[in-house]
């Protein structure tokens, strides 16, 4: 059997644990925890601490396995570990919260000093009203031109598989233009 | 879709950034804890800005850079009251007050210095409202954002927030297709411009310039906030797809087979 991984990553409340459930085949393996902060708790009431844990089996051969980060800088000594052989990763971005924004922006740039990967950014919840708009969302993560941001609505699948088809194609772009 | 926020969590330097990268018109709406702040912009360009009860007149702009006396500033509140700013500013031209360059300069530097008691800003609600353009009887000027924003990033101080920004300083910089001309930069911000190159990452240009980690990321802050460099990684470190653990084979034909398998699974779901 033949694995390989990607990894979704994003600030506290993003979406990443949903976004893996839209597309896993099995209940996504979730290490939450009560939320044990006043402001964290207005926000939604449990936590990833270790990781999400999703699985999509292409054939007898071969699975991919999503694996979600916790968001908290508390826990970004995961970060590294979960990073290890990823084929890419995802960053998701709550679009109506410009208050992680800053924090999106750090862990995008963590993750691109620790793995030399491709990645992709998802703007989560463009289907609410007050999301910010995809190109103030660009603006303010300070995404250059060449990087890829979706928009993203997590609880829909097809949105999702959009995403993740989306990281494969830079994937194999890669591929292809070191031939 | 809304613009809107707390200034806790950003910045008027990052939404000038935002303004000025987006080339947006409208105007910013601050809503701080005693006063309103509104700031205009055409095309990314300030325009116009006003804070508090200080309306932004031409005459009271005068007025503050003594250009008129308190007597003529009287006068032409109470004369003039009908009279658009454009048809004053003619008016004081012709009678060799001022000449237009005196108008420009002066509300060039007052509505800079509006944006500059707004960087003291650091509790209130921001809203932009897309093509509301500044009042039709006021002067607008088109003032490049750039300096104004390396000006307020300067004036960061915290460490914990910088290092949020520029989490690793083996990153390297390398310009962005704006054009560097006419941004006023400070020494040691030249010094870091003269090195900005992919070959050099962040820590090797702060060791030459013998800056430590606090000053180098605030001055890589500034010129990022201003859309002149952006983070890359270094020239030379590992191109993308190399890690040998990605992969369960290492033959690059069977590797683009598996992706492609993973491709059509996911098309199939």
């Amino acid at each position: 059997m033949q694995t390989v991984k990607m990894v979704v990553t994003g600030p506290f409340s993003a979406g990443k644990t949903q976004f893996i459930q839209s597309v896993s085949e099995i209940d996504v393996v979730a290490t939450e925890r009560k939320i044990s902060t006043e402001d964290e708790r207005a926000v939604k009431s449990s936590t990833t601490v270790a990781m999400d844990f999703g699985r999509i089996t292409v054939d007898e051969d071969l699975v991919l396995y999503l694996f979600g980060t916790p968001g908290q800088k508390r826990f970004d000594f995961m970060w590294e570990i979960l990073s290890e052989g990823m084929l890419g990763f995802i960053v998701m971005v709550d679009s109506t919260r410009p208050e992680t924004f800053r924090e999106a922006r750090s862990i995008l740039e963590t993750f691109r000093a620790y793995a030399p990967t491709p990645f992709i950014v998802a703007a989560n919840k463009q289907d609410l009203e007050d999301a910010w708009e995809m190109e103030d969302v660009r603006n303010a993560l300070r995404l250059d031109a060449h990087t890829k941001l979706l928009p993203c609505v997590a609880t829909d699948r097809e949105s999702v598989k959009t995403v993740l088809l989306e990281l494969l194609y830079s994937i194999l772009q890669e591929m292809e233009s070191k031939k | 879709m809304a613009l809107r926020g707390n200034l806790r969590d950003f910045t008027i330097t990052q939404l000038l950034n935002l303004i000025n990268l987006a080339g947006k018109t409208g105007t910013l709406i601050v809503e701080g804890p005693t006063e309103q702040a509104q700031v205009s912009f055409r095309e990314g360009k300030l325009a116009y800005a006003r804070i508090g009860r200080e309306d932004g007149s031409l005459a009271l702009v005068l007025h503050k850079a003594n250009k008129i006396n308190a007597n003529q500033f009287r006068a032409i509140a109470d004369r003039a009251g009908q009279m658009t700013d454009k048809e004053l500013g003619l008016l004081l031209i012709n009678a060799g007050y001022v000449t237009q360059e005196d108008i420009l300069l002066n509300l060039q530097a007052y509505f800079t210095d509006a944006i500059r008691r707004l960087f003291t800003w650091v509790e209130g609600i921001f809203r932009f409202e897309n093509d509301m353009l500044p009042p039709e009887d006021r002067i607008n000027v088109k003032l490049e954002l750039e300096n104004i924003i390396i000006e307020g990033s300067r004036q960061l101080r915290e460490l914990e927030q910088l290092q949020d920004e520029i989490p690793s300083l083996d990153m390297a910089l390398k310009f962005t297709e704006r054009p560097l001309t006419n941004v006023n930069l400070s020494v040691d911000e030249w010094k870091v411009v003269k090195f900005v190159d992919p070959k050099n990452t962040m820590r090797q240009i702060a060791g030459t310039n013998k800056l430590d980690e606090l000053e180098i990321r605030r001055i890589v802050y500034g010129l990022l906030q201003a859309g002149l460099v952006e983070v890359v990684r270094p020239a030379g470190s590992p191109i993308p797809t190399t890690n040998p653990k990605m992969f369960p084979t290492q033959d690059k034909e069977e590797q683009k087979t598996l992706i492609n398998k993973l491709i059509g699974r996911i098309r199939t779901m």
